[in-house]
């Protein structure tokens, strides 16, 4: 085994930072849901991949990939709150959230193929034509977008969470939502709250995805796999966490691609979570 | 018998013949039902739907032309949403409930893989068209119109190299990147056989996953190797995403081949420029100088967009599939008959002749004839540059 050179390591790590933020940027939303709300959501991949293809659509239309954002995050956000005012209309319990979402996965994914097709698509934009150099170290403007997406949202929902009012008040809730409202903490607008700005953050998500990668309804699933890795590593309910174990995954599989094989990359995220959880079991 | 006589009988004469060829030419009785399934949604629909519009386009005419055996043919189709446990089951029912007379094979290696296996249960013929591992088809009466030849591994990384060895720029060094999928994954490795008796350095060897979503550490290593010659086991859109990787790294691969690439995919990105891939098929001649190929072509412009396909072109995917059709009706017409064992007899002794070429089946698998081709995008459209006899006119492999 030949040892790689310093710039395909440099630009492995690169690749494993960018990627690694998107993971993050997919797990945010549904770490928050997980911990806070003890709702596993797995729908949010199938909302992610719609805002991807809501990304695609608008702009072919001529809007900027960016300011499309404009429209897919309020409509995201009502849906997440209707998506939760279900959910506990209904009392429905962690391990059904999984069953009913999933369900709501399929319903999502099929819409998008009977929308737009198995085929393959491609979002076509002058972002992606934009590509910095440091050196022999290359970083498209896509790329870029989203770990400073993934970095403002995630560090910024941290912030929000430990600073503000409004966080105190979600984590009051999610650790004990009956004291919490003898408080008069208004526990259920806050899960509103909370699952319709997951459900915006799957867009953001989205958007990125869009930018970078080519769309297909089928990929929905595999992201998941690696997504909950990251989530379940970084801790439920940690939006630094989440994102520090999605790149960690991220750096850590695309340097086993490096030295290795593609083929071995799948196993690190799920031998990291393997170890983690025999390490700390407690952080489940 | 007087003049007026006989122009009774001659008219009454007349009238009878003419009678008698509109009740051959309008088929009758009950239908000969073929059955199958295909990709109607799921990842492979895309493709399947190519493999739906060709059939109901042989179907069609085949009714309009006196059907099967005087009768009409009716296709019972199933979609098999892409998954070969789905496509097993639903060939179950095709046989035991609705009871085809006979059986098409549905889209892509593994949902036929599985319909084979119902098919073998049944004694029934399967003819197929995209059977990527020809290695697997055990089955005596499957018969392949996507013929790969009998030892693929080996003869058509050797036509690929074949085309650059003829070329001003002959590759010296190589990196061979697959999906391990198996209909990809043996064929990377039966280049690297082939390129290390040709004394073509390998600089990389990559395996990926199937549905690997970044190729950024895949570039990455070819772009640390800077091969002359990347040779990437790539089915439908690994390459477009392989060819954006690299261009993210700002490297352009000098001569790159993709085995199995979404055509339409490759030739709308300027990153496809001189990208070379597998065929047995393309809309130039001589393949269009067969009058049934011109007319086949034709209809599937005019159906294809009426069905939403993308990309109306006739390549590898719908010519597989009208070769398909040809087969089985030629097996029916040859024994005059719906008996399947009577009809694999016949296709295993009888060459048939299809658009894609003349077929033989007398070999072990049945891929007796290696109709594979190469192409490459030049000008904006996908040409066939080796072997030379079936070149587009005036192209050559441009290779740097």
């Amino acid at each position: 085994m030949n040892f790689p050179s310093a710039t395909l390591l440099g630009q492995s790590l690169l690749s494993g930072l960018f990627i690694g933020a998107l993971y993050g940027l997919f797990g945010l939303g549904l770490s928050l849901t997980w911990g806070m709300l003890r709702q596993i959501n797995l729908a949010h991949f199938a909302l992610a991949f719609l805002g991807a293809y809501l990304t695609y659509q608008l702009s072919s239309l001529g809007f900027d990939p960016l300011l499309t954002l404009a429209v897919v995050l309020p409509c995201f956000f009502a849906f997440g709150v209707l998506m939760h005012w279900l959910l506990s209309r209904f009392s429905i319990t962690p391990f059904n959230s999984l069953l009913v979402t999933f369900g709501l996965t399929v319903i999502i994914e099929s819409a998008i193929q009977w929308i737009w097709t198995a085929d393959y698509r491609r979002l076509e934009s002058h972002y992606g034509d934009v590509k910095f150099r440091l050196g022999t170290l290359y970083a498209s403007l896509p790329e870029l977008l989203t770990l400073v997406a993934a970095l403002l949202l995630c560090l910024g929902t941290w912030a929000a969470m430990r600073y503000t009012d409004l966080g105190k008040a979600l984590r009051a809730a999610a650790e004990d939502a009956p004291v919490a409202a003898a408080f008069g903490i208004n526990d259920r607008a806050l899960a509103l709250i909370l699952s319709g700005t997951s459900a915006a953050f799957a867009g953001v998500a989205g958007g990125c995805l869009a930018l970078g990668y080519t769309l297909d309804p089928s990929q929905i699933y595999a992201w998941i796999g690696v997504v909950f890795a990251a989530v379940m590593i970084g801790g439920l309910g940690k939006p630094i966490g989440v994102l520090v174990a999605g790149i960690v995954i991220g750096v850590t599989e695309a340097l086993t691609m490096a030295f290795t094989s593609p083929a071995w990359a799948p196993l690190v995220s799920f031998s990291l979570l393997i170890v983690v959880l025999l390490a700390r079991p407690q952080k489940l | 018998m007087s003049l007026q006589g006989r122009a009774l009988v001659f008219s009454a004469a007349l009238l009878a013949v003419s009678a008698a060829t509109q009740a051959a030419a309008a088929p009758s009785g009950p239908p000969v039902r073929i059955g199958s399934t295909l990709a109607l949604t799921g990842p492979f629909a895309a493709t399947g739907l190519v493999h739906k519009v060709v059939g109901e386009i042989f179907v069609n005419d085949l009714n309009k032309n006196g059907g099967l055996l005087g009768r009409p043919v009716e296709w019972v189709l199933r979609d098999d949403q892409s998954k070969p446990d789905l496509a097993r089951t639903l060939y179950e029912q095709l046989v035991t409930v609705d009871k085809v007379d006979l059986l098409m094979g549905p889209y892509a290696t593994p949902n036929i893989l599985s319909a084979m296996a119902v098919a073998q249960r049944y004694n029934m013929v399967l003819v197929h068209h995209t059977f990527g591992v020809p290695s697997l088809a055990k089955y005596e009466y499957q018969f392949p119109t996507w013929s790969l030849g009998p030892n693929p591994g080996e003869t058509f990384p050797s036509l690929v190299f074949d085309a650059f060895a003829h070329s001003a720029h002959p590759p010296k060094t190589i990196a061979i990147v697959t999906s391990k999928l198996p209909p990809l994954h043996f064929m990377a490795v039966g280049a690297r056989e082939v390129a290390k008796k040709r004394g073509i350095k390998e600089v990389l060897y990559l395996e990926w996953e199937a549905g690997t979503k970044d190729f950024g550490p895949i570039a990455s290593r070819i772009k640390d190797a800077d091969p002359d010659f990347i040779f990437a086991g790539a089915i439908a859109f690994d390459g477009n995403m392989l060819l954006e990787a690299l261009k993210k790294i700002d490297y352009t691969p000098r001569n790159h081949f993709y085995l199995y690439p979404t055509p339409s995919a490759l030739l709308k990105t300027p990153l496809g420029k001189d990208a070379l891939a597998s065929t047995v098929f393309e809309e130039h001649p001589p393949f269009t100088s067969n009058p049934v190929a011109a007319k086949f072509i034709e209809e599937f412009h005019v159906r294809g967009a009426k069905a939403g396909i993308p990309d109306t072109g006739v390549d590898v995917q719908a010519s597989a599939s009208y070769s398909a059709w040809q087969v089985l009706t030629a097996g029916v017409r040859g024994t005059k008959s719906l008996d399947n064992q009577k009809i694999g007899a016949w296709l295993k002794s009888h060459p048939v002749e299809t658009i894609t070429g003349n077929l033989h089946f007398n070999c072990p698998h049945s891929y007796c004839d290696d109709l594979m081709k190469v192409k490459q995008v030049q000008n904006g459209h996908w040409v066939v540059i080796w072997p030379p006899q079936y070149a587009a006119p005036g192209a050559k492999l441009i290779a740097h």
